[in-house]
């Protein structure tokens, strides 16, 4: 069942995407960049707080994912969540004001980085369980497929969370079920210092799709065009009734495991520069300009564009105020 | 006598107790390589080798039925949860199989294992990462319970749990990791389930344990500053509980304030108070007053974190009340 997604580019995928749609997926990632970035800064500065996973590096795979679907389908996260939330449309001003606490972000402030959810595009939350996500995944996927919605489930996860009982119910329930849902891994190699290596024993997660008799997939995580050509096929195999999919992205985290942790120690200096070199941001720009006939400037207006955007996310979290004391009490029952 | 973090007098009585039972041997997440996510494993890797220090895969409810397999036929695992939260997911092992299991075998077999790690709130985990859960564990018969509060207890609590020959939930801070304090360097173990009186006081006996023992004694300072003294009592084992320990106190004290972090329904304090109520109801001049932890999640947000766990200022209030000051 197993097979490597190449760049083949059949009709319907990435090759004869419109040009809108490919700069609208450069735009996602660039997003995903700058919001990192400046959330790094904030959090330097003590203006957010807690604990925040980055998504710095993994990009390509979020949002190559998210531009497979539909705008009322769903998504599951977990803990290294900002950048689907990004990818499938969540506004960064309301984000910015949750990561900072505030009254006016997605959950009022009283969820942070780990919960940020978004009912009106399908985003279920960000999840601080490892696994918790995945049988939720598959239960909105039952949900669609018997309210007969043709909706489809993207739940992502990474390599630590493939090893959690959830991984083998949820997938179990899918299979049996023939649930709309796609699992999308992400493999960036580690969790937290375990190399994924050590913790698995086959030698890609995607392997392990024969115990469920559903297809697995590989792909390059770090080519957006390979993860939306994949992601898509399973997503149209979700919609025809088929089933779920187990996809793999093999890809790399450029920061350490979150705020906490400088991520050396346990990965060396040449491991990080090799796969910096293999920045997808940069891979998708020179795609860009190579092949669809994209010019720096268009590309560097969206980069500039975006910083705007953020720019007024962060002015507008910042000059929000701080949940009122009620709030503590709101929200707890139905 | 040495001056140390409560982290390091943790990695010191792991360390001593390894070196003295070849039967002792930690796993959990991250312990190994990475030294703990708390770096509580600080150097035993290194010393003891992968055999006695096992890094697992992200797998609770797995890895803590393997402690419990390995503590039936001749091992005694010490088991880390990254946190507390995380033993969520192993409840079925620990409360249907680490608990019972003696019991139900008739006493052919028994569990000795000590599952040990940080509970309780740090600063803006949010609701997930953030639980005090003493009282999940305290409500099953079978296990025992242990919250030390200061480097010395830490060390001595974690010997004898690590000696105990049943299941021992062994739940550290999170925020007391840092913390320093005087700790014997040779042998030194404190008994499960013997309380300590932290500072002695005529007026009001504050209860208090793990993280909130440090907010009753800054509470005790302030009030005797005003003329109050207060008699800070720490169970450090919370089951099973040395309940004279506690009464002696009240029936010196007459008034009782029950501190905790964790939330107000059912909790920890609701078990003391009945107990305190049960058998020196006569002596009490107030009713027990609880500052527990207020009864939802917990939020992201600072200002209302500080809202829902006890402070310092609600302690203060609670004395003020059974001593019916304004
Ligand atoms: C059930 C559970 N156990 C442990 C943790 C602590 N933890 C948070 S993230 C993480 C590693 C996750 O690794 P992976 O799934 O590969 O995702 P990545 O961080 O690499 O994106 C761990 C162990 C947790 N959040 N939940
Ligand atoms: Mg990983």
């Amino acid at each position: 069942m197993k097979h490597r997604a190449g760049r083949a580019r059949q009709e319907g995928d990435a090759g004869a995407l419109p040009l809108e749609k490919l700069l609208g997926m450069y735009r996602g990632m660039v997003k995903i960049r700058q919001f990192e970035e400046k959330a790094k800064e904030l959090f330097q500065q003590a203006l957010i707080r807690g604990g925040v996973h980055f998504y710095i590096g993994q990009e390509a795979v979020a949002v190559g994912a998210c531009a497979a679907l539909r705008e009322d389908d769903y998504i599951t996260s977990n803990h290294r969540g900002h950048g689907h939330c990004i990818a499938k449309g969540g506004r960064l001003d309301l984000m910015m004001a949750e990561l900072m606490g505030k009254a006016t972000g997605y959950c009022k402030g009283k969820g942070g980085s780990m919960h940020i959810a978004d009912l009106d595009r399908g985003i279920l939350g960000a999840n601080g369980l490892v696994g918790g996500s995945m049988p939720i995944a598959a239960g909105a996927a039952l949900s669609a497929k018997l309210r007969g919605t043709g909706q489809v489930t993207v739940s992502f996860f990474g390599d630590g969370g493939a090893n959690i009982g959830a991984f083998h119910e949820s997938l179990n329930f899918a299979a049996i079920w023939k649930l709309p849902v796609v699992y999308v891994c992400e493999n960036n190699l580690y969790a937290i210092s375990t190399c994924a290596a050590e913790a698995t024993a086959v030698e890609n997660i995607a392997d392990r799709a024969a115990g469920y008799n559903i297809p697995g997939v590989i792909v390059d995580g770090q080519d957006i065009l390979a993860v939306y050509d994949a992601v898509s096929q399973a997503v149209q195999r979700a919609r025809r009734g088929e089933g779920p999919s187990l996809l793999e992205a093999k890809t790399y985290r450029f920061e350490g495991h979150f705020t906490g942790d400088p991520g050396v120690g346990y990965r060396t200096k040449e491991e990080v520069e090799a796969w910096r070199q293999r920045d997808p941001i940069a891979k998708f720009r020179d795609d860009l300009t190579a092949t669809a006939g994209v010019d720096e400037a268009q590309l560097k207006a969206i980069w500039d564009e975006a910083a705007q955007e953020l720019e007024a996310a962060v002015a507008f979290a910042k000059a929000s105020p701080e949940p009122a004391d009620e709030e503590l009490l709101t929200d707890i029952y139905a | 006598m040495a001056q140390m973090a409560y982290r390091d007098a943790l990695n010191q009585a792991l360390r001593e107790e390894m070196a003295r039972d070849p039967r002792v041997f930690l796993m959990g997440e991250e312990v190994g390589l990475y030294e703990g996510a708390y770096k509580v494993s600080k150097g035993l890797l290194q010393e003891f080798g992968p055999k006695r220090v096992i890094d697992t895969p992200i797998a609770e409810a797995g890895f803590t039925g393997v402690g419990i397999g390995a503590a039936m036929v001749g091992l005694r695992p010490v088991i880390e949860m990254m946190t507390f939260n995380f033993a969520i997911l192993a409840l079925d092992q620990i409360v249907n199989h680490a608990a019972k299991i003696s019991y139900m075998s008739g006493g052919q077999y028994r569990v000795p294992i000590v599952i040990r790690g940080p509970g309780g709130a740090a600063f803006q985990l949010a609701a997930q990462h953030s639980q005090s859960m003493e009282s999940y564990f305290c409500h099953v018969p079978g296990l025992k319970v242990v919250m030390p509060a200061t480097p010395a207890d830490a060390k001595g609590l974690l010997k004898s749990a690590i000696r105990d020959d049943g299941p021992v939930i062994f739940i550290e801070s999170e925020v007391l990791y840092g913390f320093r304090g005087e700790v014997d360097e040779e042998e030194h173990l404190i008994p499960l389930g013997v309380a300590e009186v932290k500072r002695p006081g005529e007026d009001v006996t504050i209860v208090a344990w793990s993280k909130t023992l440090h907010l009753a004694l800054e509470a005790a300072e302030a009030l005797e500053q005003e003329g109050v003294s207060c008699e800070v009592v720490d169970p450090r084992t919370l089951r099973p509980l040395d309940k004279e320990t506690i009464l002696n106190s009240v029936r010196k004290t007459n008034r009782v304030v029950v501190l905790e972090e964790g939330a107000r329904f059912s909790g920890v304090g609701a078990e003391l108070a009945s107990l305190i109520s049960e058998e020196v109801f006569d002596l009490l001049d107030a009713p027990v007053y609880r500052v527990p932890g207020i009864d939802v999640p917990m939020p992201y947000a600072r200002n209302l974190e500080r809202a829902k766990i006890p402070t310092k200022e609600r302690v203060i209030e609670a004395v003020h009340h059974v001593l019916y000051r304004q």
